[in-house]
């Protein structure tokens, strides 16, 4: 084996209090692909930017050809020879393929006049020579998503790196597009290139790469030569087995339906389909898990279910009423609670008080009349933060001052409705990952309310990517694939592996959905 | 971030306009000290002038009264995330609508003076709501479209007077007596001889409104909520261009009403440009005021004072110090917050 | 000959507009909101009365109102790119401490508050006999209106075929994709505004020059028209100078008309009305420059 281009000695790297890399060591050896896998949060990211000069390591090393080095900003890991494509492609769209990739080091004709056709016929020849076909003089914002990303290889390559870090390339893409990459990955490889690839497709390890790292929770959990690791393997290095009390949870029988998709098509935000003809229904006293690895449509979904974003085709009906096409308010008065995957974004106001923010969304029914706000609110507020155990219990508090586990729980005192005077009528419930990022007694906390809000007869649509979540929590567990629904089954019935296997597409779509299950077929 | 940290923070950025108006001071005192005056023997003559008397006091409060208005319309707009730099010409088509209202309307005494507050509102507001309008249906920036508006109105308002302004004048006919706001002097002889008048009070009671419509009404909360965080506001149901349009049209129908300090207890007649920028210095007012009602009030005040108090220091230092300050409290109370928000945000 | 008057009259209003809309352009698209170009003009107008007043020469003048107007531009990007505060703001607040000062110095050193003393303007050249054309002549001999007439394919030139104009450009686009290459975001949007204030202030000495004196206020808001003549312009130095020349055929046209039944005043608030149907998308697409009015922070990645 030839020697390692780059080297990684435990690198160790804390974001805020949390530790997101620890001791992460990996060799990245000329004409070689090396995979690095875990789930979201794992520090795959986070260990990229730190090779690429974004943060600085607290403590480890960096080796570039077996020379120690420090690289303070992303120019330095760019004169190493260390090239990024970065998952949100960072190119200017108003400029032509050749100014993108010159920019910073053009070609001039002296008195500071930009020579276009010298930039223009370098960045040809370039894309001819690594067989990436894309034209030079094309505008960015005319370009389809895999020739954007062909522009952010000719980025790297103009500035000669012989290290490609690809994070998440095949997330935005078409599957054609998928195997163009990869044809333009192998021939860079063939060049003697060192390519890092960073992703959760196992499928895509297998097809590609020659070495994996498995990472989660900031560590190297496993890995070695891929031809030794079996998709299984690298399947449970990957999703873990993190400890989450089992629930109690009383055997009762599902009501009525309280949230139904029909034949349900989403469009992400390019306009490509995230959601291709998804159809099931969840009863009243009923959890009912989504499985999936992020990207293959969940978020696309949940945000149609929620009234943030309209379906192409098909029908949402809440508690019997059609709301597909209707605003977020539309939804929740139909008797919708959502707990959105990303709390500061969506959930909360954190410049608004805890008072407040526990009654956003639910601000009609809370007002008398015209009237909300003023101690009454306040008054109102004690009751579910200290129910919920939400630190401070101050109802003035902002709720950027609480941890994530805490402004989680506020949400979920909101949401759930267990113990909300004010929400009787949430009828369903979409929980999109409750306890991401919150420590292990807020996730147990958590876990209790969904499964109280179950038994209180609403109806529970959970998404996580926590596979021990969804088997701990759900009565019925639908995996998502690529914008379809490839499996349903009930945690009695299955594991972790059997539904990673279906979450990494192992298991061919539709085969598995004849299989009739004991709470009531989607169909 | 830990409590007291959490408290520092807060008081950051409570102190944050204070540090502003010392600077913008303390510059100006360079100026002052440059033509060989005592900047601190200026600042306090100024400061006697402006409250030193009951005329002093009364002259302050008549120049604190449009501020008040417009700072409380360019709040509002801003609470909802909306920046209305238009509050100079809503107040001018409020003001003009008031005149045209209480000089010409053939109505009843009683009705005269509801029927001119209520034009002047409905003026600003409409004026307002166009902007608002545009920004919710085509996203069309609502700064460029209010800057755009304000010179609309002026040559709107030039062309009606045409025909209408008394003659070889650019003024209207003078407004009946009945629709006259009285002067604060009746009920407060401290303030003899100053033109200050029931604007004031309608104002005070609009701060009031403003607060509750912000902090103790639903409204309020969904216009806080955008303006704090469109993406959650949308996930709480709150329908954003609406709210926006709204939010627009409260804005200028504040602003509006703050016309009648001039038409309505003043001269009580309307005159071409009687704004003289105080809609744009209302954007200062907002500014220093932190957008809320208590500290518009302060701010209004302050301004309305340094302009009183710069007419007695004019024989020693030219008054146009005051135009100078108020550049420099915009420019330093959005250097302070911004370097308070990077601040606070650093440690959370 | 009365067709040639006219003409050279709107030329004549156009030029300060096109002058400070073509800096609006390489500011904006650099990333900067300028709001402040009327503040940068008045106090270039001053700077120019002072600078002649003071040396007797109006080239002298004409450096100092350069040098006043890219202090004053800055002071903005101090503001806006370094401390990155809002850029809106910071230009109203630019007006109106432009509106005090010029207003202070006029009383202090003029002792007057409504205009300085008269003053030369800049003399006129004879290019190419240009100087002596019937009707355009004294208008060709200005050398500000020749200096502008170069200045627009030169902006353009500028912007869309230099390295730095490239460079700007991205700036105003994506300055992550810019910073992730290395180039530093504040140092080219500060530049992109200084540029903006050195074409501006020409712009306030043309004002000033013109009238030979400084009077308060004098630029009437036409920093405002400019940054409205740049938006209809679509960002283009080439664009916004022939806005600015519709605008400014306009307002003769207006001047023209005053006193007679014609409602000229309407056609004063046409410059208006189209800017706002622009940005409506009515009249073709005005797309900003996307990162325009946004700070860039390096933190928040």
């Amino acid at each position: 084996m030839l020697a390692p281009t780059v080297s990684l000695r435990d690198i160790t790297r804390t974001c805020g209090t949390v530790l997101a890399n620890d001791r992460v060591s990996l060799e990245l050896i000329p004409g070689q692909v090396h995979a690095i896998v875990g789930e979201n949060g794992a520090g795959k990211s986070t260990l990229m930017k730190v090779l690429y000069g974004l943060f600085q390591p607290d403590s480890g090393q960096i080796l570039v050809d077996d020379r120690p080095v420090r690289l303070p900003d992303p120019e330095a890991a760019m004169r190493l020879g260390l090239g990024m494509v970065h998952q949100h492609f960072m190119l200017v769209d108003t400029l032509t393929v050749a100014e993108n990739v010159v920019l910073g080091r053009e070609p001039t004709r002296g008195a500071g006049a930009f020579d276009h056709a010298r930039a223009e016929r370098e960045v040809g020849a370039l894309a001819e020579r690594y067989g990436l076909p894309v034209d030079p003089r094309a505008r960015i914002g005319q370009l389809s998503v895999g020739a954007q990303q062909r522009v952010e290889i000719l980025k790297a390559l103009y500035r000669g790196a012989r290290v490609l870090i690809l994070d998440e390339p095949t997330a935005v893409l078409t599957p054609q597009e998928v195997d163009e990459l990869f044809v333009v990955l192998r021939a860079l490889q063939r060049d003697g290139a060192s390519i890092v690839l960073i992703t959760h497709k196992l499928a895509e390890v297998k097809a590609l790469a020659d070495q994996v790292t498995v990472m989660r929770a900031g560590r190297v959990v496993g890995g070695g030569r891929v031809a030794d690791c079996s998709v299984e393997a690298i399947a449970e290095w990957m999703v873990g087995r993190v400890l989450v009390p089992l629930q109690q949870r009383s055997a009762r029988a599902p009501g009525a339906t309280q949230l139904q998709a029909h034949a349900l098509e989403v469009a992400d935000d390019r306009g490509l389909p995230a959601v291709r003809g998804i159809s099931f229904q969840v009863r009243a006293g009923e959890v009912l898990g989504l499985a999936g690895i992020d990207g293959n449509g969940q978020h696309e979904l949940l945000e149609a279910l929620a009234g943030l974003r309209g379906p192409r085709a098909g029908r949402i009906e809440i508690a019997g009423r059609v709301v597909s096409g209707r605003d977020a308010r539309e939804h929740r008065q139909a008797g919708l609670a959502h707990i959105p995957a990303d709390r500061l974004r969506r959930g909360l106001v954190p410049d608004m008080t805890l008072a407040e923010n526990l009654v956003l969304g639910r601000q009609r029914e809370a007002s008398h009349g015209p009237w909300l706000g003023g101690r009454a609110l306040n008054e109102r507020a004690r009751g579910p933060l200290t129910e919920f155990d939400i630190r401070p219990p101050e109802p003035t508090a902002r709720a950027a001052q609480l941890s994530g586990g805490n402004q989680q729980k506020l949400i979920a005192a909101r949401e759930l409705g267990t113990r909300n005077a004010d929400a009787p009528q949430i009828r369903a419930i979409l929980a999109a990952h409750p306890t991401r990022g919150v420590d292990l007694g807020a996730i147990e906390f958590l876990h209790g309310q969904l499964l109280a809000a179950r038994d209180a007869g609403r109806a529970v649509l959970l998404v996580s990517s926590e596979l021990s979540e969804i088997l701990a929590l759900s009565d019925r567990i639908l995996v998502m694939y690529e914008g379809r629904i490839v499996h349903e089954t009930t945690p009695a019935t299955t594991d972790e592996r059997a539904l990673g296997q279906f979450m990494t597409g192992r298991h061919s779509p539709g085969a598995e959905l004849t299989r009739p299950s004991p709470t009531g077929s989607p169909r | 971030m830990s409590q007291p940290r959490a408290n520092l923070a807060a008081a950051l950025v409570l102190g944050a306009p204070l540090v502003a108006v010392l600077a913008a001071l303390a510059v100006g005192g360079v100026f002052i000290a440059a033509i060989g005056e005592s900047p601190l023997e200026i600042y306090a003559l100024m400061f006697h002038e402006a409250f030193g008397t009951g005329y002093g006091l009364g002259q302050t409060l008549f120049k604190t009264t449009p501020l008040l208005f417009t700072g409380l319309a360019v709040s509002l707009a801003f609470r909802a995330g909306l920046f209305n730099i238009g509050v100079e010409s809503q107040m001018y088509l409020g003001g003009f609508a008031a005149a045209l209202v209480g000089a010409y309307a053939p109505l009843p005494g009683v009705l005269l003076l509801p029927a001119a507050l209520l034009a002047a509102a409905v003026a600003g507001s409409a004026w307002a709501a166009i902007p608002g309008g545009l920004k919710a249906r085509f996203g069309s920036h609502e700064v460029i479209n209010t800057i755009m508006l304000n010179f609309i109105a002026l040559a709107l308002v030039s062309w009606v007077g045409r025909g209408l302004f008394e003659p070889a004048t650019v003024r209207t006919r003078d407004v009946a007596a009945a629709a006259w706001l009285p002067r604060l002097d009746r009920v407060l002889p401290a303030l003899a001889g100053s033109p200050a008048n029931f604007s004031l009070l309608i104002g005070l009671l609009l701060a009031v409104g403003v607060g509750v419509l912000l902090f103790r009404t639903r409204v309020g909360f969904e216009l806080r909520a955008l303006g704090l965080n469109a993406p959650a506001a949308q996930a709480a149901g709150v329908a954003i261009g609406r709210t926006q349009v709204l939010a627009m049209a409260l804005s200028g129908a504040l602003a509006g009403l703050g016309g009648v300090n001039f038409v309505l207890g003043y001269k009580h007649y309307f005159e071409l440009e009687f704004t003289g920028g105080a809609g744009f210095i209302g954007i200062a007012v907002a500014l220093l005021g932190r957008n809320h009602p208590l500290g518009v009030l302060l701010a209004a005040l302050f301004f309305g004072g340094l302009s009183h108090g710069a007419l007695v220091i004019n024989q020693r230092v030219p008054r146009e110090l005051v135009n100078v300050l108020q550049g420099l409290v915009i420019l330093f109370a959005i250097s302070a917050q911004a370097l308070t928000a990077r601040f606070v945000r650093r440690w959370s | 000959m009365e067709v040639l008057l006219f003409a050279a009259a709107a030329l004549r209003i156009s030029v300060p507009y096109a002058l400070a809309a073509m800096g609006a352009a390489v500011s904006e698209r650099g990333g900067v909101i300028c709001i402040a170009l009327e503040g940068i003009m008045l106090n270039s107008a001053l700077a120019y009365v002072l600078g002649t007043h003071w040396s007797g020469n109006p080239w002298l003048g004409l450096a100092c109102a350069m040098l006043v107007g890219v202090l004053t531009a800055w002071l903005h990007a101090e503001v806006t790119v370094r401390l990155r505060a809002d850029q809106i703001t910071s230009g109203l607040g630019i007006n109106l401490l432009a509106a005090g000062l010029t207003r202070f110095v006029l009383v202090r050193v003029f002792h007057s508050s409504s205009n300085s003393p008269r003053v030369e303007g800049l003399p006129e050249w004879n290019l190419f006999g240009l100087a002596g054309l019937p009707g355009l002549g004294p208008l060709l001999g200005s050398p500000l209106v020749l200096l502008t007439l170069a200045c627009v394919p030169f902006v353009w030139w500028l912007l869309f075929r230099s390295v730095f104009g490239l460079r700007l450009r991205s700036m105003g686009e994506n300055p992550e994709a810019a910073a992730s290459l290395g180039l530093r975001v504040a140092s080219y949007r500060t530049q992109g505004v200084l540029v903006c204030g050195a074409l501006a202030s020409l712009g306030g000495a043309w004002l000033a020059s013109e009238q030979h004196s400084f009077n308060d206020g004098m630029t009437g808001g036409r920093g405002y028209i400019a940054l409205a003549a740049m938006i209809v312009g679509k960002w283009n130095p080439i664009g916004a100078a022939a806005a600015c020349l519709l605008f400014g055929t306009a307002d003769a046209l207006q001047i023209r008309l005053q006193g007679s039944a014609f409602p000229s005043e309407l056609l004063q608030a046409l410059p208006y009305l189209v800017t706002m149907l622009v940005l409506a998308g009515f009249i073709g697409r005005a797309v900003a420059p996307r990162a325009v009015g946004v700070p860039y922070d390096p933190e928040q990645r």
